[in-house]
């Protein structure tokens, strides 16, 4: 039962994908998301009944025609990026993928016949979690892209409707990511994730305009070198220990398979975003908001912690683990502090991505006990919080026709239930009692007992944090004079993930120990033979915490009750339509403005990912080279 | 018993704070060759401002400093009755974003410029206060306060740095010159009253309230680094407080970048060097 689903999971999206592409104006987008999004929460919620305890599940699936079949895939779609990169003029991607394509294909030829691997698939709690995030979230963002795209295409004539191929790319990526959340076999795995490296690109230069190409390929480039750095761990590993089996390779000595581990890893850390490669992601900015929100936030960066994660018992308490976890910390710390210069939401939302992505490698790196268990509990929480900003943000996009923060002043009157929805989404990400917070608190535990330096890292980087988030929150309480309610018209594919992200933000903050006793719990038992315990006490506390927030929305029901509304106070010289205008030097009136702090001489974009550039360069060479002594 | 010490707290704090700002008032005022007013001046004026009218300019502003309240309250109940410090730092952290947005609320300049301020201040002191719990983990092992005041030797023997920076951010926490920037006792002619300035009546008496709470509160933070000697404890608690009117009333206020700066800095620099220290000793 449970291996039909995991396979039928795969396939399934293909389908989709399929009928997707081949549907030229026959049925609304609609018509074929929908079902689509039933069938796969459905099977992904099936997960659930998979055995959590003990070890994990190993699901042979043997078939003739899939290892020829994924081979051939391959080598076409090297030929067709080749063929781009060429008509670009891009050599960097093309030597790459020429060099990725010869490497696989003398692989194969050399070593394909004596390759066996007992299990090519399986399933344990961990890739429960993954899968779950693919198919619930991963599939809501779909649903939201039908709305989405049928605005997108209102407000820009410019662009060619490329609706099928949109669609076809985005449930091809799902099936994806099931398969590499899925994968045993190492090689299947580096399939999947090279497929959703072509999915990324490819949606990212869906636009077509030069912007969305130049930064399509810059993504690629990186997610190549990625790539080339999983093909080459592979290949060591299969030297090293014969075996390209994940469940293999976690139970052979810890030296013979560190150098595979630490090029696996490096892959992780290009896919994941984090310096000195961020930048793609920032680039990656240009897709349409669905695709930010799925491939470049809640879903495609995580196949690059996942993996590092499900590493890191080897790299636990090594020289490289040390290495990883630096990576991870100066990301963090560097993401969070240029979050604070940046007034596009979505560029906000991109850093924090990456600063977070960040704190999961570093918890990766670090490899004790405490630190996965807190790094499994982040990629949950970023996936939903994240998703949900993301959807958000897109959708506000339309309707104010900007994505500036300064631009949301009064939010709270003009789209009130989206105000709503983005506060949920904004305390989720750095408040106590939500989930963000809960986790972060975790990781400095788990810090503090491995190595209390690495706790500066992440005590500024949170400081940060803190004050980025902050004076978003605030600027969309702001009403600074009167607003017209603005929020008609918004489709309900939107609402209806919207709504579903934003319950899931606050219930899943209120059952975080029931998620992480039901899944993370189960995986460390096996995997270290020890969990985490926050303590009763504190988990009491938490909930009171949430309960106390819950009588926000209830005080609103009492608002202006006992109070006098004046106007504000402009140093006595108030005038026009409700004292909100001041008298100028010149005798006219003037209406206030309200602005938030950027300190751009301080945390500016350009020097910070600088910096940024060259320490991560400095941990990756050394990432590099450690392996090759 | 856990609890009591909670129990305390809601019901004396209060008072212990009141006081210790009408001390703080008398000793500011003889400082400056002023009588001053008497020690009871704070609960005079809190009551008084409990009758006057609430005047707003949005309805809903006063609910975030109810909300201010209630979470300052909350982080004090965490801490005296025993609980995990991290979670306590993350309560006050909870209640400070609550006095932020009811600035951002009331949707005036000085109030807005105050909110953005506070923010600012609230990023400066973090590093240390946090820097702070981690240093006291790795003295005491734990991070219940109620393990960490058995600790049975003075934990600030071990953490002279880490005090040192958690020290210097008491300015801000108190709202004292050179740190008063996001409001202060005193009104200033570019701030008026920075993040208040829209609140007054049963309002600004509960903003008043609350920052007595938060008095009390961080000088039992500061109680901590001296958990195994309660007399010294205590002095030392008053003698930090005594410390912050000198320094308030020997300095100007500074700007913003330098408060950024010197408060990362010193944590970094204090901080961060005397975690190392502990790591390297083992």
């Amino acid at each position: 039962m449970i291996p039909s689903l995991v396979i039928f999971l795969i396939l399934a999206p293909l389908v989709v994908a399929l009928l997707a592409f081949l549907n030229r104006k026959v049925v609304p987008f609609a018509g074929i998301v929908y079902p689509a999004a039933v069938v796969l929460i459905g099977a992904s919620l099936g997960l659930l009944k998979a055995p959590m305890g003990g070890q994990p599940l190993m699901i042979p699936a043997h078939a003739e025609w899939v290892e020829p079949a994924m081979l051939i895939a391959e080598v076409g779609l090297s030929a067709y990026l080749l063929l781009l990169a060429f008509k670009q003029k891009d050599w960097m991607v093309g030597a790459l993928v020429a060099v990725q394509a010869a490497l696989l294909l003398a692989f194969h030829f050399k070593a394909g016949d004596k390759i066996h691997a007992e299990a090519n698939l399986f399933i344990d709690p961990f890739s429960v979690v993954m899968g779950l995030i693919i198919g619930v979230i991963g599939t809501l963002i779909a649903v939201y892209a039908v709305g989405y795209m049928e605005d997108f295409y209102h407000h820009h004539h410019e662009f060619q409707d490329e609706r099928p191929l949109f669609f076809a790319l985005i449930f091809l990526f799902l099936s994806a990511m099931f398969g590499v959340c899925f994968s045993n076999n190492l090689l299947w795995l580096f399939f999947f994730w090279e497929i959703t490296t072509a999915c990324s690109f490819l949606l990212i230069r869906y636009k077509r305009d030069t912007q969305s190409t130049a930064n399509a390929f810059w993504a690629l480039r990186w997610n190549l070198l990625g790539g080339l750095g999983f093909l080459l761990g592979i290949i060591f590993l299969y030297k090293g220990v014969h075996t390209v089996e994940m469940n293999r390779l976690l139970m052979a000595p810890k030296m013979l398979v560190l150098l595979p581990v630490a090029l696996i890893s490096f892959a992780g850390i290009t896919k994941s975003a984090q310096l000195p490669f961020s930048s793609w992601l920032v680039g990656a900015m240009v897709a349409p908001t669905p695709v930010s929100a799925l491939l470049h936030s809640s879903t495609m960066v995580k196949a690059g912690v996942y993996i590092v994660l499900r590493f890191a018992s080897v790299l636990a308490g090594t020289s490289f683990g040390l290495v990883v976890a630096l990576v991870g910390a100066v990301t963090f710390l560097i993401g969070s502090f240029i979050c604070i210069s940046q007034n596009d939401a979505k560029k906000v939302l991109a850093y924090s991505t990456i600063a977070n992505l960040g704190l999961i490698i570093m918890c990766a790196g670090v490899g004790t006990y405490e630190a996965v268990w807190a790094g499994i509990l982040l990629i949950i929480f970023h996936a939903i919080s994240k998703g949900l900003l993301f959807l958000c943000v897109g959708t506000i996009e339309h309707k104010l026709h900007s994505r500036l923060i300064e631009d949301m002043t009064g939010l709270a009157h003009r789209m009130p239930k989206m105000a709503v929805m983005v506060q949920i989404g904004i305390a989720g990400m750095f408040l106590a009692p939500f989930g963000m917070l809960i986790s972060k608190w975790a990781v400095l535990r788990a810090i503090v007992d491995y190595n209390p330096f690495l706790a500066i890292f992440l005590i500024y980087g949170s400081a940060a944090t803190l004050f980025f988030w902050v004076k978003w929150l605030g600027k969309l309480l702001i009403i600074d004079r009167e607003y017209k309610n603005i929020e008609d018209g918004i489709s309900q594919d939107q609402w209806i993930p919207l709504g579903i992200l934003a319950g899931l933000t606050v219930l899943i903050c209120a059952g975080f120990s029931w998620v992480a006793k039901m899944f993370i719990e189960p995986y460390m038992m096996v995997v270290y033979g020890t969990s985490v315990n926050l303590g009763v006490g504190n988990i009491i506390i938490m909930g009171i915490m949430l309960g106390l927030i819950a009588l926000f929305p209830m005080a609103l029901l009492n608002r202006g009750k006992g109070v006098r509304v004046v106007p504000p106070y402009l140093a006595g010289a108030n005038q026009g339509e409700g004292g909100r205008e001041f008298r100028n030097a010149l005798d006219g009136s003037q209406a206030m403005e309200l602005k938030n702090y950027y300190l751009q001489d301080y945390f500016g974009e350009d020097k910070l990912m600088r910096l940024g550039v060259i320490l991560g360069s400095c941990l990756v060479v050394a990432l590099v080279l450690m392996g090759g002594i | 018993m856990w609890w009591l010490g909670g129990l305390l707290f809601i019901v004396l704090a209060p008072f212990v704070g009141g006081l210790l700002s009408g001390i703080d008032r008398k000793i500011t005022a003889r400082m400056q060759g002023r009588i001053g007013p008497p020690v009871w001046q704070a609960f005079y004026d809190v009551a008084k401002l409990l009758q006057k009218e609430n005047l707003v300019v949005r309805p809903t502003q006063k609910m975030y400093m109810d909300f201010f309240l209630v979470f300052t309250i909350f982080t004090g109940v965490l801490f005296f009755s025993g609980g995990d410090l991290l979670l306590v730092i993350f309560a006050l952290t909870m209640a400070g974003v609550f006095f932020v947005l009811g600035g951002y609320k009331a949707s005036s300049p000085y109030s807005f410029i105050g909110a953005q301020r506070e923010t600012l201040q609230m990023m400066s002191y973090e590093p240390a206060v946090l820097i702070a719990a981690v240093g006291i983990y790795m003295v005491t092992r734990s991070f219940q306060v109620a393990q960490i005041v058995h600790h049975p030797t003075l934990i600030i023997k071990d953490l002279p740095g880490v005090f040192f920076a958690f020290f210097f951010i008491l300015t801000i926490k108190f709202r004292k010159s050179p740190f008063d920037l996001s409001t202060s006792h005193h009104a200033h002619q570019e701030l008026v009253k920075g993040i208040t300035t829209e609140f007054s009546g049963r309002t600004l008496a509960k903003i008043e309230i609350a920052h007595w709470y938060e008095y009390v509160f961080i000088l039992g933070f500061v109680y901590l680094f001296f958990a195994s000697n309660p007399v010294l404890g205590v002095a030392m608690a008053l003698l930090a407080f005594f410390c912050e009117l000198v320094i308030d009333n020997i300095s100007a206020r500074v700007r913003w970048q330098w408060l950024l700066a010197a408060s990362w800095g010193v944590a970094f620099v204090a901080g961060g060097a005397n975690i190392l220290y502990l790591m390297l000793k083992g």
